[in-house]
């Protein structure tokens, strides 16, 4: 068979021949990056359903919508990019326990699973009142929906309540295995010397938690605009003050886990230190130059007590460059894993595609279609507290 | 039509297959139901079914590999035959082995490395489908140099078979990491595991691809292609399990080293004659 691969890797130094076909493309950026975001605003659902914290109310039931529009879209970019997706039930049902990646169906299935079940207890009150509002096909798709479970007694809404904190006690651990083990698929692999760190696993979710933030930050100012209903300051100041306190510690974990990297300087770091001067340039000034400018900002804003326009500004700042910073973490250890040579004598460079199964106008499109379908499922069942004047429940 | 798929390999999968078919049993056996006696009583978790190939029996051998790097010559024969006996896509970029080449120019402390692939050697050859070394150090002041054939090592412990989530990549009972390509998904896993670079994609059929010892041969008792061709014998093929086989002397009669041995993959494939920058 001849073959002459199009988009084959350059490189300096000396790579292995094979190298020169990077494995993971672009795809597999967004992969731990949509699953990052889900963690994260699931997180913050729970800070209202589990630990009471009611300035969180306004958003939390938004925040699982959110979780769920993009949990649903997890497994596209990893289907894109595998040589034989048909096949993909293989590793459902032969899994091969000793590896990382056959886990993913079921660790992404459980969680989805429990998703739908806390939102129906979330949305079930509603539910039931609107397949009574509605007629027709609405009013039936409604009455499928409520599980032919129609009583909205005080009592039964308490049972629900009950369930979904119950829902949200699981959900923790779930978001946080969830995330821990992308950071796992990735910190597990010794052959790859910028992957294989203990330190993977946690990185991974706290970057996912603060980058989940920034998204529900700025759907819910974009959602308010639209409602034209004032975003609510106090939900605002305590995203901005959990984002702080996450974004704190990512960034000290990260900067400790530099900073022993280079007082070791175990064999290999003087090409380690050309990766990040060289392929990796741009995403390490985007990843630091975020977390860093958004660390300051909202410390501005919490001491400065920011109220109203200037608050929602300096959010929705924060929010934007909390994801593009996570975005370009996300690069920048999948790719950047990836140019750096297994030989440790030589560094690649990828350039992604831009069409083609894999290439950037798959992941925009990817990227799209959780946004798209949140919007659907809002308009279907709003999450927002008060609709027409009449208290929801949460 | 690629050779690939026509390779008579035992297929691991049927084996993950039985043993997952197994495990349902066994659960169903608790609950206390008839299932787990129509399943078929399987071999222990370990034993997987001897597959079915005329006059060999894998539990009778156990390959190595032997690389002289003192003798090579930089031919690159073996890479013509491997490529040519298994089918190995024909550009820069895919390789069941290559070669590398080591050179210390006079004061240097490291060495200057290249393969067949490196763009100036292609230039040499003509094509991406010819392999040849170039010139480049006819007049440097050269103060050492040597070649090292590099391919799959058929690890003790393969991180390949370790993260391959279907088990598609398999260790067989006589000592080879295969692939089964009817099986393989194509997500690159393993390829991102060894820590050899020893794997590559087979973009046409969406799987990936490495090395096999020239398992189709080898169960016939002939020599791996690579071996048959090497002009030099730098390249020892045989059967550990018979001391007097040429890869058990080679090992008995030489100090052997492997390559990266810190991965804990503990190779199979052992090395002659190569020096600290060789990884
Ligand atoms: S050299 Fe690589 S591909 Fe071969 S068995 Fe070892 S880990 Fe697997
Ligand atoms: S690409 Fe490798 S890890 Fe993935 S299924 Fe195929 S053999 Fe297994």
């Amino acid at each position: 068979m001849i073959g002459t691969l199009a988009n084959a890797a350059p490189y300096v130094g000396y790579v292995y021949p094979n190298e020169t076909d990077i494995p993971w493309s672009v795809l597999i950026v967004i992969y731990p990056y949509i699953t990052g975001l889900v963690a994260g605003a699931f997180i913050v659902s729970s800070l209202y359903h589990v630990f009471g914290m009611n300035q969180f109310k306004p958003v939390a039931r938004f925040a699982l919508l959110t979780a769920v529009s993009f949990m649903f879209f997890v497994p596209m970019p990893l289907l894109f990019h595998l040589g034989n997706p048909q096949r993909a039930f293989n590793a459902v049902l032969t899994p091969h326990w000793t590896s990382a990646m056959s886990a993913f169906s079921y660790v992404a299935g459980f969680y989805v699973c429990l998703l739908l079940l806390e939102i129906w207890f979330a949305f079930r009150a509603d539910i039931v009142a609107l397949s009574k509002a509605k007629s027709g096909l609405q009013g039936r798709i409604y009455r499928l929906l409520s599980l032919g479970s129609d009583d909205v007694s005080p009592a039964s809404l308490a049972i629900d309540h009950r369930f979904a904190t119950a829902l949200a006690i699981i959900g923790i651990p779930a978001a946080g295995g969830l995330h821990g083990y992308v950071g796992f698929l990735f910190g597990s692999v010794k052959a790859r010397e910028w992957w294989s760190s203990d330190l993977m696993p946690i990185i991974f979710l706290l970057s996912a938690i603060v980058s989940g933030i920034g998204l529900l930050v700025v759907l819910y100012v974009a959602y308010s605009k639209k409602r034209k209903v004032p975003a609510s300051e106090q939900a605002l100041m305590g995203l901005a003050k959990t984002l702080w306190a996450f974004l704190l510690v990512v960034l000290l974990i990260e900067g400790l886990e530099l900073l022993e990297m280079f007082y070791k300087r175990l064999e290999g770091i003087d090409t380690v230190e050309r990766l990040i001067e060289g392929p990796i340039r741009y995403g390490m000034v985007l990843q630091w130059g975020c977390s860093i400018g958004v660390l300051g900002l909202l410390t501005v804003l919490i001491v400065s007590k920011a109220r109203g326009r200037t608050l929602v500004a300096g959010m929705t700042v924060s929010g934007i460059a909390m994801m593009i910073g996570v975005v370009a973490m996300r690069w920048n250890v999948v790719i950047g894993g990836q140019e750096l040579s297994k030989t440790s004598k030589g560094l690649l460079i990828y350039y992604p595609e831009i069409l083609g199964h894999e290439g950037l106008l798959a992941v925009a499109f990817i990227f799209l279609c959780p946004f798209v379908v949140l919007w659907l499922i809002t308009r279907f069942l709003s999450p927002w507290e008060v609709e027409a004047g009449k208290e929801v429940s949460p | 039509m690629d050779r690939l798929d026509k390779e008579k390999m035992p297929k691991a999968a049927n084996a993950l297959r039985r043993n997952f078919l197994r495990t349902v049993g066994i659960g169903a056996a608790c609950a206390g139901t008839w299932v787990s006696k129509t399943l078929p009583a399987a071999s222990s978790p370990q034993e997987a079914p001897i597959p079915n190939i005329p006059g060999y029996d894998w539990r009778k051998h156990k390959w190595a590999f032997g690389v002289d790097a003192t003798r090579c010559i930089g031919c690159l024969r073996c890479v013509e035959a491997c490529k040519a006996e298994n089918g190995v896509t024909r550009d820069a970029h895919h390789f069941r082995t290559w070669v590398e080449r080591y050179v210390y120019l006079k004061g240097d402390d490291h060495a200057h490395v290249d393969s067949q692939s490196e763009p100036g050697n292609i230039a040499a050859s003509g094509s991406e489908q010819a392999f040849r070394f170039d010139n480049r150090y006819q007049d440097a002041p050269v103060e050492k140099a040597f070649f090292v054939p590099k391919l799959c090592n058929h690890c003790t412990h393969p991180a390949c078979v370790q993260v391959c989530p279907t088990g598609a990549t398999y260790q067989t009972r006589d000592g080879v990491v295969l692939i089964d390509h009817s099986y393989c998904i194509g997500c690159q896993y393993c390829v991102q595991a060894c820590p050899y670079g020893a794997r590559e994609f087979n973009h046409t059929m969406g799987v990936t691809d490495k090395c096999t010892w020239c398992y189709h041969r080898i169960t016939k008792g002939l020599q791996p292609a690579c071996v048959e061709v090497c002009p030099v014998e730098a390249r020892v093929f045989g059967d550990r399990n018979d001391p007097e086989s040429p890869i058990s002397q080679f090992i008995k009669n030489n100090r052997v080293s492997v390559l990266k041995p810190h991965t804990g993959n503990a190779p199979n494939v052992f090395y002659v004659g190569i020096d600290k920058e060789v990884s």
